[in-house]
């Protein structure tokens, strides 16, 4: 009936003012908040008139608002965000040589988020009520109470340090730096392409304790969410037939009522996007990881206002374009989404 | 299972209140706790003793280098957390650092909360294009990572504790907000509120009395929850260096000092302030917990075997 | 001069379906050109199954829904058109008890404040006295026990009668009452239905009285309209309607009315989407006497006896037949 077809093309139609009215909220957020940005970026007192006027006319702060404004649009639509004073690059260039780094630690990080949490949730709702239901809760609100950038230095201090057995930051060995040559900037991608075995060892040694760490941050909302998809579903009637039947319970748990339970379960994953990039800042920047996040926390120390606005433009594009694409997944697995 | 369901079902029915009323009385005490803490060990005002040693607690001035204090010395009985580079005591700094993150967060939540329901309210209960437009706007500024926006807010303001307040607060209106118009839509919609209409009530009576007051509950659950996450954002902050200015003492700030430290093994720097923004923002969570499940009690599981 | 005289009533429900509220809005008719009117102390019922548009009827004549068309005279004065003080007026000498006295209270407020509530709003300045009287009126002695009680310490039954007390007491003439005790026990509905009758006799009220009960409408209304999906299908004296219905819909719901000593008719099928109603004869898919011309055109409202009308192709052409 071109349900679908109709479904996605309102849903791409939806996302243009939503982008739209994200980036002007950037944009007015930036200038309006008290407080002079460019005062603020120079730190503070003892700054010279001259360079505060300098800076001013080179971030083009000195136009008025609507001109600022305007220029900014042309931007995002050009997708030039001028050159970043801390490297001399343009800003979009850096961006996207930084762009693969953050999607693998992301793809990594949900990994192992779905990893604890679906199982922790599984469990939790088959014990549901007793002691091992109790624990697996206190667990789940404590996985969003954990200061991400101490979890990260925790295992650092555990793993790398103390035990020695995984690096302590960076994507690689120091030593690959002359010798590999990344293709795709996936870095496991290119190991398996070059068909190099110790760099597919090294990166991925490299990759654990980051990505368990913001993996870790996203636990606690899938597990909760597991386990009460997991608690509906394991009262519906056709799992009360399973079992019935005689099936084996652990027949009944995975292939009845999990496979019901994945649709909202699924759902979370893709709305959490926005907290991994979030936790993504933290843990790019305690791992030396050379992912945009981390560009954007170094791009504020270094006063560099292009690569600010430009990150945070890009990355609100970013998960527009992710928020889209899962919808329309969605809705292709699930056609009650539409309506 | 189908039979020790049978059995136990009832047992648990008994003892659910209690279990319940536990994880709010566990997050309560955690939460009383460093309060209490932060307001004995806290900054006094006072110039000639800023940490109030005269009452013994912080032992040491948290700010002060003290050249009979060792360098980076572990853990001891005289420094129970024991002392950082700059030999001060990581005890002392540790139990006075706590007041920063309370105050930031409560305040902040204090105003996204006044902010965001008020919206939400006019917003769900006038709908039409106001809505449509407010909804939107809060949506996407919702799908913003929260914690990027309020990093890069504050860093365009100056590095404080007001403009911490500030970030953290306009990056959670859009949560209340939702939650807010959510609930008016629902209650609106509720027979209360058309008997309210047909007996004639002004729009403002029926917003002010039948539906504000039945959304508390919910912006109840979700800001311990809101707490807990902003003592985090707070505590990021600190840590990337646009908290309290040095030498005033602030975990996530301390964890940054410490991390310089950690490949030569000086664990106890980020160990302990990092355990004390974990069981504060452990504690609003179980508090948050403990409301909704109070709020909302869970949908038992409706037969019995 | 009737009371209430309702005249082509017609109501529309926007649609919004999924993404496409921000696109688009259909309307579905929900209330299709009904006419009625309500003597003063009288009592009509609107009957039918839920979804057929009883209670849509009912908010509509108190005013309280957007897309009405039609006229709603009370006292010969169009309540759709009020505005101001008339409206404010017409609030307070129409008043409405809902169907769940769960719903219809608001649960942060205490008795005391619910029944007050309506004096607070008009600005009448008597007090407390009144709110007890209200209480009692509505069978709730006595009313100190109640004042002080948030809506969830209360019985079913009570709530129901806190919900009365508040209608009440701005001595109203019209009281609608949509479907008032369906959600109620056996038991405590007999209590309710009684409590109407007698504040019907004490207070001379008149009631718009909804409900899906033939038994309640027998037990309290002079006058019956039945309907089904948005229009009235038969309308006339509450005893000759039930008593000998005329129209295939109100004879099918008779016979499964409890203690009912007719055949059951059972009608086949579901009630359509109201989004796409029938062509023709709305009951015609249903219709245990269906002919082809019922799906053709919708039949006309004819009268069919001393102030007895349905809508029924069979019995205009059974009349047409008789005439020739």
């Amino acid at each position: 009936m071109g349900g679908i077809g109709k479904y996605i093309v309102q849903r791409v139609l939806l996302t243009i003012p939503m982008l739209f009215i994200l980036l002007t909220a950037v944009f007015l957020m930036l200038r309006l908040m008290p407080g002079d940005p460019v005062l603020a970026m120079l730190g503070g007192r003892n700054v010279s008139p001259q360079l505060i006027e300098e800076r001013r006319k080179e971030w083009g702060l000195d136009k008025p608002l609507h001109i600022q404004y305007w220029n900014y649009l042309k931007q995002v639509a050009r997708l030039d965000f001028g050159r970043s004073s801390r490297t001399g690059k343009p800003v979009i260039q850096e961006l996207f040589t930084r762009l693969p780094a953050t999607l693998e630690l992301a793809i990594w990080g949900i990994f192992f988020a779905a990893l604890f949490g679906i199982t922790t949730g599984i469990w939790a709702a088959v014990r549901a009520d007793k002691t091992a239901d109790h624990v697996i809760r206190v667990f789940h609100i404590g996985s969003f109470a954990i200061p991400i950038f101490w979890l990260g230095l925790m295992l650092q201090m555990i793993f790398a340090v103390q035990l020695d057995w995984l690096p302590v930051a960076k994507r690689v060995t120091g030593i690959y730096a002359y010798t590999f040559h990344p293709i795709t900037r996936f870095y496991l991608l290119d190991a398996i392409i070059l068909r190099d075995g110790k760099l597919l060892l090294d990166v991925l040694k490299h990759l654990i304790l980051p990505a368990v760490t913001l993996g870790i941050a996203l636990t606690g909302f899938l597990g909760r969410m597991t386990r009460a998809a997991m608690l509906e579903v394991l009262d519906a009637d056709y799992v009360t037939t399973a079992r019935s039947k005689g099936l084996k319970e652990r027949v009944v748990i995975l292939k009845h009522a999990l496979r019901n339970a994945l649709i909202p379960i699924v759902t979370v994953m893709g709305l959490q996007f926005a907290i991994l990039m979030g936790g993504a800042v933290l843990t790019e920047t305690v791992f030396s990881w050379p992912g945009m996040a981390g560009f954007l926390v170094r791009s504020l120390d270094a006063r560099d206002w292009n690569a600010i606005q430009g990150t945070i433009v890009f990355i609100g594009i970013f998960i527009a374009t992710i928020n889209l694409i899962v919808d329309i997944f969605y809705s292709i697995i699930d056609p009650r989404v539409r309506y | 299972m189908q039979v020790s369901r049978i059995i136990f079902a009832p047992i648990f029915k008994v003892l659910r209140p209690v279990r319940r009323q536990r994880l709010l009385q566990v997050g309560l005490a955690i939460v009383i706790a460093h309060i209490l803490m932060a307001i004995i060990c806290g900054p006094t005002g006072n110039k000639e003793d800023p940490y109030g040693l005269t009452r013994l607690i912080p032992p040491y001035n948290p700010e002060k280098t003290y050249r009979e204090i060792p360098r980076l010395a572990p853990p001891s009985a005289q420094h129970w957390m024991g002392t950082d580079h700059l030999q001060r005591d990581v005890f002392s700094r540790v139990i006075s650092g706590g007041w920063a993150p309370i105050v930031v967060a409560f305040s902040s939540i204090a105003i996204s909360l006044t902010i965001g329901s008020i919206i939400g309210w006019i917003s769900g209960f006038a709908g039409g294009l106001l809505d449509r437009v407010l909804s939107l706007t809060m949506d996407a500024i919702y799908s913003f990572p929260s914690m990027i926006l309020a990093i890069a807010l504050v860093a365009v303001m100056q590095p404080g504790l007001v403009p911490m307040i500030m970030a953290i607060a306009v990056v959670y209106i859009p949560t209340y907000f939702r939650v807010t118009r959510a609930e008016v839509l629902q209650i609106r919609e509720q027979t209360f509120v058309e008997a309210a209409r047909s007996v004639g009530a002004p729009w403002w009576r029926i917003l002010l009395r039948h539906i504000a007051p039945n959304t508390v509950n919910a912006i109840m659950a979700v800001s311990s929850f809101n707490i807990a996450d902003a003592i985090l954002t707070e505590a990021a902050m600190s840590f990337l260096g646009y908290g309290l200015p040095p030498p005033a003492p602030d975990w996530g700030f301390d964890i940054q000092n410490g991390q310089r430290f950690l490949q030569s093994g000086y664990w106890w720097l980020i160990t302990f302030p990092g355990l004390m923004i974990l069981s504060l923002s452990l504690g609003f969570g179980l508090i948050g917990e403990g409301i909704s499940d109070l709020v909302n009690p869970k949908r038992r599981r409706k037969k019995g075997g | 001069m009737a009371l209430l005289e309702v005249r082509e009533l017609t109501v529309l429900y926007p649609v919004a379906v999924g993404l496409s509220a921000f696109f688009s809005h259909r309307f579905l008719v929900a209330v299709d050109r009904v006419s009625f009117s309500l003597p003063e102390r009288g009592t009509l019922a609107l009957v039918g199954e839920s979804g057929c548009g009883k209670s849509s009827t009912g908010l509509a004549v108190l005013g309280l829904l957007e897309h009405v068309r039609g006229e709603v005279l009370f006292r010969g004065k169009d309540v759709l058109k009020m505005k101001g003080r008339e409206l404010r007026e017409f609030r307070r000498r129409a008043q409405i008890v809902f169907q769940d006295p769960y719903e219809s209270l608001n649960p942060k407020m205490k008795v005391k404040a619910i029944v007050g509530e309506p004096l607070a709003i008009h600005r009448y300045r008597a007090g407390p006295d009144r709110v007890g009287e209200a209480l009692e009126l509505a069978g709730l002695s006595p009313p100190e026990y109640f004042l002080e009680k948030y809506p969830h310490e209360l019985s079913g039954g009570e709530r129901q009668r806190v919900a009365i007390a508040a209608a009440l007491i701005l001595k109203p003439e019209l009281l609608v009452l949509d479907e008032p005790v369906s959600n109620l026990d056996v038991s405590i509905k007999a209590g309710i239905m009684n409590l109407f009758r007698d504040l019907q006799d004490e207070l001379g009220l008149s009631y718009l009285f909804i409900t899906h009960d033939l038994a309640d409408a027998f037990f309290l209304s002079d006058e019956v309209a039945v309907m089904y999906l948005g229009i009235t299908v038969e309308k006339g004296k509450t005893e000759v309607v039930l008593s000998c219905p005329l129209h295939p819909y109100t004879e099918a719901l008779l016979s499964v009315a409890p203690g009912s000593r007719k055949e059951k008719l059972i009608l086949a099928g579901d009630v359509p989407d109201p989004l796409n109603p029938p062509p023709g004869c709305r009951f015609h898919p249903r219709c245990p006497r269906a002919q082809t011309e019922c799906a053709a055109e919708p039949p006309p409202e004819i009268e069919v006896g001393p102030s007895h009308w349905t809508r029924c192709l069979l019995l205009a052409q059974g009349k047409r037949h008789d005439e020739t």
